[in-house]
Formats: C-alpha cells, structure tokens, sequence
C-alpha cells in the first residue's frame, strides 16, 4: 500500500523539529501575535452563550451517534445525494480518491480547476496528484493562496499561513502576482480578489470539501467567509466535493448545535460570513453535474481504538491549535502533518497507523498534557487522554519496558482529570522526598522508572495549574 | 476484489462501535430575538443597517445606478432612475453590474444573519455573489430570534447562502478584513 500523504515526506520527529522552530525568533513571533489575538476573541464569542457547555455536550453526543451508526449514515446520504441528482465515489486511500478525481477532471477536459480551501484534499496530497496528472489546481482561500505562491507548507488548520506577517505575505505577492501592493491587510485582500476574479468566472471546473453532510437530506454545508467558496460552489459547471466519511450529522436539526460551535470556535465570530448548502443538483442554480467522493484514508482503522475514535469528532475549527503552549512556540510545520497541534498530534498517527513510523509516533509527545485543549473543544475531545493512550501504545509497540509501564499507567491516570489533578497534587508531595531537585528511588510502580533513571523533582506548582491561572 | 464502497462500510461493522447515548439537547432552542437584536448584530459586522417604512423611498438613493433585480422582486421596488437588471443576465453581465437588490427567506437576530434559498425575490446564486454591493430587504416577520428556529423554517435541499456581513477574511495575521472576493458592501433595510 502507498504511504499515507498525511504527513510530509522527509519530514524529522516532532523533537528535532521543534528544535529548529524553536530558533526562529520571527516565526514565534508571527505565531504569539496571531494566537494571542484569536484566544482573547474566542473567548468573548463563547462567553456570550449562557448554553455553551449543552452545546459542546449536545455536539458530542450527536458525533458519537455517527461514529457508531457510520455504515447506516453513509447509506442513507449516498441514497439523498443520488436521489438529488449527484453522483457518489468512495476512495479507501488518498491513492485512490486522487485517482477518482483526476479522472473526474480529465472527464470534463478541464487543465485546470478552483479550490475551496479543504483539510481533506490537503490531507490526500491531491494538488501534486492533479499537477503530476496535468491538471493544475488554484488555491483561492486567501491564506491558501499565501502558502501555494510561496511554495511552502500550511502551519494551521484554518489559517494555513498563520506563521506569516503582512510584510511577509507583501513580499510573496508582489514577487508571484507582479504587482505593486503595500502591507495593509485590505490592500493585500484587495490583490488577491483581483488575482482570482477572472479564474472564478471562467474555470469550468471547481473541487471542495464539506464542513458537514447531512444524511437524511443529502445536503452539503461549507463555511466560509471570504466568498471565494461561493464562487466555486456556484460559477463552474462541475463541482467536485471531497470528504472524510466522518463529516456527516444525521439530520437537518442536528445542523443547528454545529453551526453555533464552529464558527465561535474557529474565527471567534457569531456566524461567519458565508455558509453554502446545497443538496445535489438544482436546476438553473450552480454546477449542473455534482460529484462526492467519500474518503476513509485510515479513519475506519482509527474507528476500532474504543479511546483514539474520538478524534473522528473533530469538526476541525482549530481552538485547540490556538490555546496550545506548545504549538504557539513550535508552529504548524514542526507537526510535519496537514494536521498540526492538539488535535494533529492525535489524529495525524492514527490516520498513519503505523506505530514504527518514528515521525508519526513523535506526535503523541508533543504535548505538555496541560489540558487547555480539551477544555476548549466544541466536541469534547479530551485531547490528553488520547495522547496517554497513543503514548502508552506507542511504547507498546517497542516492547515491554518499564517505560512501557509507566505509560500505560499514565494513560489510565489521565483518562479522568479528576484521577491526574490528584496524581499531580501527590506528585508536588513527592518534592519533600526529593535531594538536589532528583528523586533516585520511588515506590512501585514508579520503582520501576527509577530503578534505570532519576526522575526530575515536580515543580510546586503543576503546569496545568499555572497555565489555568496565567492563560486560561 | 470488493468495491471500495462494500470494503468501506465493511471495515466499519468490523470496528463494532458500541451505540451511543442518546443527544441531550439541553441548548437553548430560542432566545431573546427582535428586530433591535438583529440590526444591532447585522451592524456588528460592518453591515449597513436602516429600519423603514417604505421600501420604495429608501430605494431612491439607487438613482442612476445599474442595479439586478431577480424575479419576484414587487412591483413598487422597481422605482424609476434606476436602470433594473433582469434575468437572464450573462455572468459578465452580473460582474458589471452596480449591486443587487433582494429579499430573503428568514433572518437570524442572535447572529446578525440573512438566510437566502433561491426563492421570490432572490433569484440564484451567483446573482448575489458577482455585483459588489447587496441590498437586501428583511420584513420583521422573516427575523427568526436563534439559529435553531432559523433552520426550522427553512427547506433544506433549496440550495441556501446564510450571509453575515460583508465578504471578510482573517488570514492575514488573524485580523477580520472586510471585502474579499463577496459583495464589499452589505446594506440591509429592515421593514
């Protein structure tokens, strides 16, 4: 089987990675600006809901409901679509929903289509299958556009070059676009729109993912808010979409907790500006012929883990990325995945699944374990828990060792936070029997770590306690 | 060999997730509402927001500019000194136009949302989507107070654009732009 494209080819673990992040004093800056700005104005967004916690309950629930009922689910939206007019695909890999959608294009003799910004088709490396293919693809979410004239790699999930300043993303335009532009972000917009407006109104052809498939009507919902999605959704005369087979909700109501969660989440906003929903064909309104391609590309492997499943509930808005201590220092492209912080560290490995692969295997140790993550998820991920359990298997996989002990210790302790909050306040109690800032001997089972090594003194305060103060 | 398709939704049951708990829908399903609400939240996204009477005399400051009108549209709209665009209209046609004037099918006053579907008065899509300016008229009655009872009222394979605020982008340095490649300006006249 072909390597799975959702993690870069060549790329170092996540510590060495990190390592060089680290020493890049513009990046760190670029990336605390940008978090800080989001963090303080999602958190308004949220504290305006007086039911916020229902609704991060309510959109669990309702993610559960389709992880365990998914055969039934994809049916019935594959019958609405069909019934409506569109045609449905599935792709077991990247591979081969690549080669569905080239054939698609190649069908429609287009060399060329438009882009809705998509975590799926980025996650499948589908812009080098189409270019290796002849079929060159423009990105027209703005922050894409920025990564593909750059020729680099996106560092966040809904901001793809958040590790990019306007001075910088000046340069990349005046240098691709040939055109005369200042720094302000209008300016920039306003290039941009230039740019791509005669694309729009004359590529016949446009690809998008979904940000929700609603089973029982067929209908397809993308968020947007700069309207180059409308522009795809609604100019060409073939639309292609592409997704996981996890983005469904079972019916037209559950739509309404998710459209309250995602846009508060992702871009601190009431509603974003755009939403499109559009269920098969309709006749004299938008493409006349619609295809969807359902990809699994390790999501039904991911399914089987009874703890790692619900990362399949990611609805992908990225506070998670946001509010992480360590993503703010090391970027998105450390993460070496289309998926990066929090929720890329576990769901880039398990969509890999492959527990040898040392880059994907680093991912589960790129995290402090503090826990903000978790408490921002609209869908309730506990991001540590997952993170311990995938630790602990990793572990596994090289062997017995007391390392592997302690991990799986550890990950039975973090699967409740009431369990690690107590572990912890033991832990700063474990400071009295420590000389030097080293403990040399604990008690079973922690014997069995130091019987091969020290064990650093916890700090009197535990990060997740400091960071619940400072930050949260 | 096995479709992808049968292969799929077989690796599926093979996962035997167990079934889940039924959703507890302890969300608010309403909330406050009302016309103030609404305008306040519309204006909150650099939207232009009036409150009128008459829809005719707030068009008159249209005078002498070339603007669509899709089928439906009332009669008393279409005042003279304005050139009215109609249907059909070439997608160059539209991307010359002035701006656009519509109704829509259901407001939303928590989010400061207009909810087009492709009915009277709105036309198709791109007819909101090329001119850089749209005017749309919410009557009182259209203003839903939440999410929830907005998506009850609606058809849901009607093909549907929710609108808040002018076309925005936050991906230069996380910072909200108003005007990308949407309308640049959003007026709503509230009747």
């Amino acid at each position: 089987m072909a390597r799975n494209p959702v993690t870069w080819l060549g790329s170092p673990t996540f510590p060495k990675a990190a390592k060089e992040a680290l020493q890049d004093t513009q990046l760190r800056q670029n990336l605390r600006k940008a978090t800080g700005t989001i963090r303080g104005r999602r958190e308004a967004a949220v504290a305006e809901m007086t039911d916020w916690e229902q609704l991060r309950v309510a959109g669990e629930q309702i993610k559960d409901d389709v992880l365990a009922r998914l055969d039934t689910l994809l049916v019935q939206l594959e019958e609405s679509v069909t019934a409506r007019g569109g045609v449905v695909h599935w792709a077991r890999d990247a591979e081969e929903a690549n080669r569905i959608v080239l054939d698609l294009c190649r069908a429609e003799q287009a060399d060329e289509v438009v882009k809705v910004k998509s975590m799926a088709t980025a996650e499948i490396g589908l812009n080098e299958a189409l270019e290796a293919g002849g079929v060159h693809a423009i990105e027209t979410d703005l922050a894409e556009l920025i990564v593909q004239l750059g020729d680099d790699r996106p560092s966040h999930i809904l901001v793809p070059a958040i590790h990019r300043n306007r001075s910088e993303i000046r340069e990349i335009f005046q240098r691709r676009m040939g055109v005369e532009v200042s720094d302000e972000p209008a300016d920039l917009a306003e290039a941009a729109r230039v740019y791509l407006r005669e694309k729009f109104l004359t590529t016949r052809v446009a690809i998008s993912g979904a940000n929700f498939a609603v089973a029982d009507t067929g209908s397809i919902v993308v968020l947007e808010s700069e309207g180059n999605g409308r522009m795809c959704l609604t100019l060409p005369e073939t639309l292609i979409t592409v997704m996981g087979i996890e983005k469904l909700v079972p019916t037209w109501q559950d739509l309404e907790v998710f459209l309250q969660l995602l846009p508060r989440s992702s871009t601190a906003e009431r509603m974003n500006p755009y939403t499109s929903v559009w269920t098969g064909v309709t006749p004299g309104d938008g493409p006349q012929r619609f295809h969807l391609v359902l990809i699994d590309n390790g999501r039904t492997a991911t399914l089987t883990d009874s703890v790692g499943r619900q990362a399949l509930r990611c609805i992908r808005c990225s506070a998670c990325l946001n509010v992480c201590p360590v993503y703010e220092r090391t970027g998105g492209k450390s993460y070496g995945s289309v998926y990066p912080g929090p929720i890329g560290a576990i769901l880039t490995p398990q969509l890999v699944g492959d527990l040898h692969d040392p880059q994907a295997a680093s991912l589960p140790f790129a995290s402090s374990l503090c826990g903000a993550c978790f408490e921002v998820c609209p869908v309730r991920i506990d991001i540590p828990s997952v993170l311990t359990h995938l630790r602990a298997e990793v572990v596994e996989a090289k062997g017995r060792t007391a390392e592997s002990v302690a991990m799986a210790a550890a990950a039975w302790m973090f699967r409740e936070a009431s369990r690690y909050e107590k572990a912890q306040k033991a832990g700063s109690l474990a400071r009295f029997l420590a000389r030097d800032g080293k403990i040399t001997s604990l008690p079973w089972p922690g014997s069995k770590w130091t019987s091969s090594r020290d064990v650093p003194a916890p700090p009197a305060e535990s990060f997740r306690a400091w960071w619940r103060k400072n930050r949260g | 060999m096995a479709s992808a398709r049968e292969e799929i939704l077989q690796r599926i049951r093979d996962a035997k997730v167990p079934p889940a708990r039924p959703v507890v829908r302890g969300y608010d399903r309403t909330g406050p509402g009302g016309v103030e609400l609404f305008a306040e939240r519309v204006a909150d996204y650099r939207a232009i927001v009036h409150t009128v009477t008459s829809v005719p005399d707030a068009l008159k400051a249209l005078a002498g500019k070339r603007i669509v009108a899709p089928q439906g549209v009332p009669h008393e709209w279409l005042i003279d000194g304005v050139t009215w665009l109609r249907e059909p209209l070439s997608i160059e046609e539209l991307d010359r136009a002035d701006g656009v004037l519509t109704g829509c099918a259901v407001a939303i006053a928590d989010t400061g949302t207009i909810v087009l579907d492709g009915g009277e008065a709105q036309g198709r899509r791109a007819l909101t989507l090329l001119p850089d300016y749209h005017l749309c008229v919410v009557r009182v009655d259209q203003i839903a107070a939440s999410v929830p009872e907005a998506l009850q009222r609606l058809e849901p394979t009607r093909p549907l654009t929710f609108i808040s605020g002018p076309s925005a982008t936050s991906d230069i340095e996380l910072n909200r732009v108003e005007g990308v490649h949407g309308p640049r300006t959003l007026e709503v006249l509230i009747v």
